[in-house]
This record gives structure tokens, sequence and C-alpha cells, in this order.
């Protein structure tokens, strides 16, 4: 798979680079900075892009404006936001274009090596991959159209969110796949979402969530 | 104001314009007194003495009268300068100390119009209900002597008693208008000394500069707390956690060829060690700034602030450019500390902010439909929000009656920088 990988420290680029190639990605163009990113993307047309939020020259968060503006041009891009910190308004401005293929997560799940190529496999896949904190703030809250659901069918959205399978979900709360198709479909008709096909429902069910 | 408030309130006028009236007449010998003292001086030296005692009292005079327009509403500044150490009164320096005084020079040059406006208006606000007192008390008087002699309001003169009669109405009216006035009048007299008694520019700036040593100081002492929470929180936080960690690596690298299946344990447990420091280290970095505001500026930050809330929330914005970097955040905390009061005490089920920017000042309204009843002495919260503001000559007002609704209101003055950085600008 063809990565472009954007971030602007040198040990981390270096150390993402060395990453992604242990697990068989091609890192077709590393860039240092906000505004070679977007040509790099539209060039490269990557099957996914790892980007970091915040780049040179201004270093607020021309990262994230860069990864929606190609998901713009080119509709569906698979991109994986990494930051410092997370914030529920910028995984709302990634998942607004409600395409999916979207990923955002804390730097600090890089240490945890086999759960990270994971999720840049998933966002790749055109899955999501939602950080347990972004999903740990929207759960702290408890207010509409979320009011509806039980705890567990709450958790469940949350695990979604996160972008795990039935099976994953599953194995965390100890219970049976049946059960959490179960629980999926009972969300699906609460949050009075149409029907299509159950990966874009998942993604209409995290928006939801995430209140956009 | 229920009418006895507002008829207690212009007796009460009315009093202080019958007493304004000996009060200006006393403005006039205080004049004669200080030019004569100033023409005394060359004399025997006499003005030593003489033009000292007569300033102080003039002063005592526009004192009394800078209390009694403070009573109607009208704060007027003591402009006086300190008196210098040295000066003792009858000597060179005291009278030096007076006489280079502007505010002495303005008290004198409010003598006189003080004493023709205060007596002006003292006798207007005396004369109008007394006239109408007048109107009410005459009738025996009509029924008693006779009508033909004499007229009121309208009617000059009064031929019957019928006519005599229609002088309590009239009166009363009159009365009443007299009452309604005096009030108006005390504030116009209490205007009228300002306009002489109130500090000069410099002054004004003498005084700023007192009131900014004040805030300078607060924001000091604020700041060094701040530092040693910080520093505090790195030397127990993140700093140990380090140190774990290199002893935890340390340990696993000279087992690692003797006991991997440990080595390998102590590797998790030191991911694990590393991940809990970055998690302090980013609270750590939010309470000091918080990265979306460094990201997003004030707007974005107070959005992303608000989707945390547990209550909904809408925010309003027209801020067309950046505030600089210190405005915006003592901006930040102020509305965050708002909010969190609104969801933390008013059982609010929906909060608002309004941000906007008048050119020079930006304003802040944080509200919520809770209960009310906010009392800003009551926690610290409301007061730190005043300190943090306070720090940029900003200002906050609370409004919550009781049931609410909540309205906090906050005013910093400052400007917008452009709407977009340019970095080329930054290098020229």
């Amino acid at each position: 798979m063809r990565v472009v990988l954007a971030e602007d420290l040198a040990l981390l680029r270096d150390g993402l680079t060395r990453l992604l190639e242990a697990f068989d990605f091609e890192v077709v163009a590393a860039v240092d900075n906000g505004p070679s990113l977007l040509p790099a993307l539209l060039e490269h047309r990557p099957d996914v892009a790892v980007v970091d939020v915040r780049l040179p020259p201004t270093f607020t968060d021309e990262g994230l404006q860069a990864a929606i503006e190609a998901r713009q041009k080119v509709p569906g891009m698979p991109v994986l936001v990494l930051s410092q910190h997370v914030e529920p308004l910028y995984a709302r401005e990634l998942l607004t274009d409600r395409a999916g293929g979207v990923g955002y997560l804390l730097k600090d799940r890089v240490a945890n090596v086999a759960q990270f190529i994971d999720a840049v496999r998933r966002v790749a896949a055109g899955g999501t991959a939602m950080d347990p904190e972004v999903v740990g703030q929207l759960l702290a809250r408890n207010r509409s159209p979320l009011a509806g659901l039980t705890v567990r069918e709450r958790e469940v959205l949350g695990l979604m969110a996160e972008g795990r399978s039935n099976g994953a979900i599953a194995a965390k709360l100890f219970v049976g796949e049946k059960a959490v198709s179960k629980h999926i479909s009972s969300i699906f008709t609460k949050l009075a979402l149409p029907p299509s096909d159950d990966d874009h429902r998942r993604v209409l069910a995290v928006l939801a969530y995430l209140d956009v | 104001m229920d009418s006895r408030d507002w008829i207690r309130d212009g007796i009460r006028a009315v009093a202080g314009g019958v007493l304004a009236i000996p009060l200006a007449i006393v403005n006039i010998p205080l004049f004669v007194f200080f030019v004569v003292s100033l023409v005394l001086t060359p004399v025997l030296g006499l003005g030593l003495v003489l033009l000292p005692l007569v300033t102080l009292l003039i002063r005592a005079r526009a004192d009394l009268a800078r209390r009694l327009a403070a009573g109607r509403g009208v704060t007027i500044a003591r402009p006086y300068r300190p008196r210098p150490e040295k000066a003792i009164f009858g000597g060179l320096r005291y009278y030096h100390w007076l006489i280079t005084d502007p505010a002495t020079w303005r008290d004198l040059a409010w003598l006189l119009p003080g004493a023709v406006g205060g007596l002006a208006l003292g006798v207007l606000s005396l004369a109008v209900p007394v006239y109408g007192v007048e109107g009410i008390l005459l009738i025996p008087l009509w029924v008693w002597l006779g009508t033909d002699s004499y007229g009121y309001g309208m009617i000059w003169p009064i031929e019957t008693l019928g006519e005599g009669f229609l002088s309590l109405p009239q009166g009363a009216l009159i009365l009443s208008a007299g009452i309604a006035a005096a009030p108006h009048l005390r504030r116009a007299d209490a205007l009228l000394s300002r306009v002489f008694l109130a500090p000069t520019r410099a002054a004004e700036l003498r005084l700023r500069v007192s009131q900014l040593t004040v805030t300078r100081a607060d924001t000091v002492d604020a700041q060094a707390a701040e530092l040693r929470r910080i520093e505090r929180d790195l030397h127990d936080g993140a700093q140990a956690r380090l140190v774990a960690l290199g002893m935890t690596i340390g340990l696993a690298e000279e087992i690692v060829d003797a006991d991997p299946a440990t080595a390998r344990k102590l590797m998790a447990e030191a991911r694990e060690t590393s991940s809990a420091a970055l998690v302090e280290l980013r609270h750590l970095v939010r309470g000091i700034h918080p990265p979306v505001l460094a990201e997003r500026g004030l707007e974005g930050a107070v959005r992303a602030l608000t989707m945390a809330l547990p209550v909904p929330s809408t925010v309003t914005a027209s801020l067309p450019g950046r505030l600089d970097t210190p405005v915006e955040s003592a901006a930040y905390f102020a509305v965050a500390e708002a909010l969190a009061n609104a969801v933390r005490h008013s059982v609010a089920r929906h909060t608002a902010v309004e941000m906007w920017h008048t050119g020079e000042t930006l304003c802040l309204r944080v509200s919520d439909d809770g209960q009310g009843g906010a009392d800003p002495s009551a926690g610290t919260g409301l007061r730190g929000i005043e300190r943090r503001l306070a720090a940029f000559d900003g200002t906050m007002s609370l409004s919550s009656p009781p049931g609410g609704p909540t309205v906090v209101t906050m005013e910093l003055p400052c400007v917008l920088s452009s709407p977009k950085i340019s970095p080329s600008s930054a290098t020229g």
C-alpha cells in the first residue's frame, strides 16, 4: 500500500516511515510542512495518508485543512490524522463529507504498533478509526439524539466509532456477535438511519454520535 | 420606583436645594478671601499663611460639593496632588505646593459660576414647591378675606370664591411638578460642579497609574502561582514518570538475555508509563494554553469547548480576525469559567455564547436558562474571571435574578489583527 506521510518532527517522521515500511507499506512521499502536503496528496493519490494536524509554517491546523481539502478534490481519499491532542470538533470536520475512510488518533497510539497498523489498514479500506479519547469526551455528555439509547447500545456505538468490527466489539464486551448485531440494528433504528450498506450506516451512526 | 420612593427622593432633593442656597453664598467670600490673600503675598509675607488657609477652606467646600454630587449619582474624583513630605503649613514649600496645583485654580474658577448656578438652581427647586404649597393653603384666606385682592397660578386676580378654590388643584399640580423636578435640578447642579471639580487629564493619568499598579501586582501574583503549579505538576507527574520509564527500560536491558519473558513484560510496562506521562502532559498543556486555541483562535476553541459540555450550546461569533495571544487566552479562560459555572450551578438546559468586536472592544456574553441567583461574592469562579480580565482593563458584569436567566457580560479593550497572517510580511 502506498502512503503519503506529513510530519514536521524529523524524529517522528523517520520513526513512522520505518514503522510503516516494516509492515509492507510504501512511503511514496514524506513531507515536513503544510504547503507541500496538498500537492503531494494530489500528485501521488496514495492508498492512505498519515497526516499531523499541526505543521509549519504557522503551526496551527494546516495538516487538517490540507487533508479536508484533498478529500474535497478526491472524495473518499483515506486520511489518518494524528495529533498530540484530540478535539471532537476536528473529528466532526473530518467526517462531514460522510465518505468514510477517516481516522483521527492521538500520536500516543503509535506506541501500540499492532493497533496502530490495524487502524491504518482499516482507514485505507474505507472504515473509521476514532481515538477512544474523542469517543470518551463525547460519552461524558449525555444529550440527544443519543439520549434514547441504552447504556449497552451506547457502549457499542462508542466502539463502532472507534472503528471496531462486530467481532472485535463482541470480544471487548464479552458477548456473542449475534448480540452485537442486534444492538447495532437497534441503534440504526433509534437514530433513524436510512437503510443502506452496513459500512455506510456505521459511518452515519458515528456522525450522529459526533452531533454533526 | 414606587410613588412613595419618588416622593421621598423629591423631598430630599428639595431639602438639598435649600441647603445649596447658603452653600452657594459661602463661595463668594471664599473667592474674595482668596484674591485678597494672593494680593497680600508680597506684603509682609502674609499670604504665606492666609493663602494656604483659604485654599484649604475652598478644598473643604469643593469636597462637600463632590460628596453632594456623588449622592446624585455624579462621581467626581478628587484631583489634588499629594502634599510633599517636607511641606509645612506656613512654609514656602507648602505655598508652592498649593499654588502650582492646577486643581487649586480650577477650584477658584468654580467658586463664582458654582455660586451663581447653585443659587439659581437651589432657589428654583425651593420656590416651585413653596408656590405649590401656597396654592393649597391659600383657600382659607380667600374664604376669610374675600377675593379680589390677590391671584394664583393662571387666575389674576381672583374674583369669585369658585376661582379661589381652583388654586387647590393648581397648587397640587405645581407642588408635584416641583417635587418631580427637584432631583433633576440637583443633578444639573452636580454636573455643573463636575465641569470644574473633576480631575484634569494629567490628574486622571496619575490616578490611572495607581490603579495599574494594583492590577499589575495582582497579575504578577497570579502568574507566579500559576508557574508554581506547572512546576509542581511537571515535577510530580511527567518528570517522575520519565524517571520510572528509564529505570524500567534499564532493568529490561539488564535481564533481556537471561529472562526474555520478564524483559518483555517490563517493556510493556514502560510503554504504559510513557502513555500515562503523555496523558498528564496533555492535560497540563490544555491548562496552560489549549492547543485548539493556538490552532483555531477564540471562536474555534470556544466551539470545541461547547462540544464537550453536557448541555447543548449555541455559539455565535463575528470576529473578523485573530486577537493578540494574551487577550485571546484571557478571553478563552473567562468564557470557559463562565460556562463551567453555568453547567455546575444553574441546572441549565441550554447555554449560549456570543462573541463580537466593536472595533475597540471585544464583547463576550455567556448566558444560560438555568435557575439564576448567582452571587459573584459567593464563589471564586466569577472573582477569578474578574481578575483575569482586569489585567487587560477588561470588565465583567453579571445579571442573575432568581429564576434566571443568568447573563455574564465581559468586555476587553483590544484590537483585532488582520484576518490572515501572511508569512512574507513576518520576514519583511
